[in-house]
């Protein structure tokens, strides 16, 4: 520590200026970047179909579907916690606007406005009981998973007589929100589902949240260290109550697209997405420790996600084999982030 | 604090007037009492040392000073007000920063977004939505770490990636520079190696010339000595020497500090026990190696 002792002016040499090269390959992202390469050379070369055009519409759409969810995933990731009730609350979110607009013969847009509130509350209960209770999140989410899992079966059947809401297509409203949640269009030989695009918008707006404000800030120190960003005056209780509330948003957005792509929604769907929406966040380079990862990095791991779920179909192999190839990709993730991670720190 | 003058005399503008004044402050848990009339007074361009062996309430003292736990007991008043604060916010609005064991640090965080952590410096008409001024607070950051003497060349780095001392450091600097009257610093040299203990000592005595009240916690009575105005020893959660630098020796300080009539009784005791054992250096022979075998036999 001699240097640090002599004149305040004079310039430490201990530590040279790292490459770009070196920098670049500290961020987070990095890992899964070079994964969902390799993945999309080796689909490109096994699977014929892979090489048409078309289908890569089909199969970033595919990716949207776990990537939506994701975004929030990851940013609680960051923040230090997960939820395991965002899979069925997806479900449940579909589920509460059909079933409002239906049974009170409503507009859809207002079943669409009771279902961002109930979704909204999720999040708070979720976040609130965290905090109020001081319990590890697994446990608290693992709870209102069941029990949402339980209210999506259970209130579905009491009031539709079956597993699924009753079609909503001919009530008013529909084709608007249809419109905004559900469209698609053509370009060239590419069909664009509109929640690409919304993807898209949200990876954009979450990632600029997360580094380039105060609340960004405050996520990565919540996760970093509770203690020391509640004693520099972080309100860390509000900031992840806030979180799991981001959650419920972006699982009322996902349910909408569900039941406007749909016209109904299964009560029994969304169970194990939940997973999914991790190993895309833990893919992307969050630590699940909380306190690093990146909001491109989710987007990336569900890229990863959607190529490998086609791919496999389109290489003509046996669906079955998706899962365990799943899990293969998440522990080589998972390792390729941790040596990149180490490697790069030393440069 | 007695007086009813108005801000007209702040208490930056007299040093004879405590910022913070605390009097018979206590604190219990249920039955258990951590802290019991301890009085506290810390003044501009002063260090106030408190020592105590574990457990003696050190931490519950500052904890209350820096709003983490309100006394049950007494009263605390702060530029001449009596205050009760019921989160750390409050303290540091009021000008009170800690600089805990811990450091407050984030360790896979920057430097520059440590240092601006719950601080951060907005552009924009956004307000809490705004964009972050980068370029601004690694400016800053880099302006307020020289000026204390510290050079870490890249902001960008991580802090868990520097040493306890640069650490540190960065604490107390980020404590200066949002303007605190009074620095509260938990034990600071407790983990650091000499040199480092030394930097961060440095830095204390800064602190005070920059004209803030400083209070310093150590079990460290050599530490305290070097720098300190004004020495608190506390024991059992009471206080057990309350003294000027002028009317104390660093060898009644550490004896004070060591436990004094206490640790008397206890180097009786264990040269009671088992005197054979305990070898008086006056009457040790000559190295044992050098004793032929044969004899020892």
């Amino acid at each position: 520590m001699a240097s640090t002792l002599t004149a305040p002016s004079s310039v430490d040499d201990r530590v040279s200026k790292r490459s770009l090269g070196a920098r670049l390959l500290s961020r987070p992202e990095v890992g899964s970047l070079v994964g969902a390469i390799v993945i999309l050379v080796f689909f490109l070369i096994t699977a014929p179909t892979f090489r048409d055009l078309g289908v890569s519409g089909t199969i970033i759409y595919n990716s949207a579907l776990i990537g939506v969810m994701a975004v929030p995933v990851a940013l609680l990731m960051i923040g230090g916690e997960f939820d395991l009730s965002a899979g069925v609350a997806v479900t449940t979110s579909g589920l509460t606007a059909a079933l409002f607009a239906y049974q009170f013969s409503t507009n859809v847009w207002v079943g669409v406005l009771v279902s961002l509130l109930v979704m909204l509350a999720v999040g708070a209960f979720n976040g609130w009981l965290l905090m109020r209770t001081g319990l590890p999140s697994f446990l608290v989410t693992l709870g209102t998973f069941f029990i949402l899992q339980g209210l999506n079966l259970g209130v579905t059947r009491m009031l539709s007589g079956g597993v699924s809401s009753s079609p909503i297509s001919d009530m008013d409203g529909f084709d608007s929100a249809k419109k905004v949640f559900a469209s698609d269009f053509n370009l060239g030989p590419i069909n664009v589902k509109i929640l690409v695009l919304w993807w898209i918008l949200f990876v954009v707006a979450a990632s600029w949240v997360l580094l380039k404000t105060k609340i960004g800030n405050w996520i990565f120190a919540v996760g970093g260290d509770a203690a020391a960003a509640r004693a520099v005056g972080v309100p860390v209780k509000r900031v992840k109550i806030g979180l799991f509330m981001t959650v419920g948003f972006f699982a009322w957005f996902s349910g909408m697209h569900l039941l406007f792509n749909q016209n109904s929604v299964q009560s029994g769907e969304g169970v194990g997405k939940e997973f999914i929406y991790i190993i895309a966040a833990v893919v992307g380079g969050c630590l699940l420790t909380g306190g690093y990862g990146s909001v491109v990095g989710s987007a990336i791991g569900a890229l990863i996600f959607g190529m490998t779920q086609l791919g496999v179909v389109y290489a003509g192999w046996n669906a079955d084999w998706f899962k365990a190839f799943l899990g293969v990709m998440l522990l080589l993730a998972t390792i390729v982030n941790l040596v990149v991670k180490k490697r790069a720190d030393l440069r | 604090m007695t007086t009813t003058e108005s801000f007209a005399d702040e208490a930056g503008t007299s040093p004879t007037i405590p910022i913070v004044q605390m009097e018979n402050v206590g604190k219990s848990y249920g039955n258990v009492h951590a802290l019991r009339g301890v009085s506290l007074s810390v003044r501009q361009g002063e260090i106030t040392c408190v020592l105590g062996d574990n457990g003696a309430g050190k931490s519950t003292l500052i904890k209350i000073v820096a709003g983490l736990h309100e006394h049950t007991d007494g009263t605390m008043s702060v530029n001449g007000e009596e205050r009760h604060f019921s989160s750390p916010r409050e303290a540091m609005d009021s000008g009170i920063a800690t600089v805990y064991q811990d450091l407050a640090l984030a360790p896979l965080m920057s430097v520059w977004r440590n240092f601006f952590l719950g601080n951060e410096i907005t552009k924009g008409p956004l307000g809490p939505f705004g964009a972050l001024d980068s370029a601004a607070m690694k400016r800053i950051a880099n302006a307020e770490l020289t000026k204390m003497g510290i050079s870490i060349p890249n902001l960008e780095q991580p802090v868990g990636m520097l040493s306890g001392g640069q650490r540190q450091c960065i604490a107390i600097a980020r404590a200066i520079h949002f303007g605190a009257k009074v620095l509260i610093l938990d034990e600071p040299t407790a983990a650091l190696g000499v040199n480092q203990s030394g930097v961060v000592l440095k830095y204390i005595v800064k602190a005070r010339d920059a004209g803030l009240g400083v209070v310093f916690i150590t079990h460290n009575p050599h530490h305290a000595y070097l720098v300190g105005n004004h020495f608190v020893v506390l024991k059992l959660g009471r206080v057990a020497l309350d003294t000027h630098r002028a009317d104390i020796t660093l060898a009644q300080l550490t004896t004070e500090m060591a436990g004094g009539s206490e640790l008397e009784a206890l180097s009786h005791e264990l040269a009671g026990i088992d005197a054979g054992v305990v070898v008086d250096p006056s009457k040790a022979g000559p190295p044992v190696a050098a004793e032929p075998i044969s004899e020892s036999r």
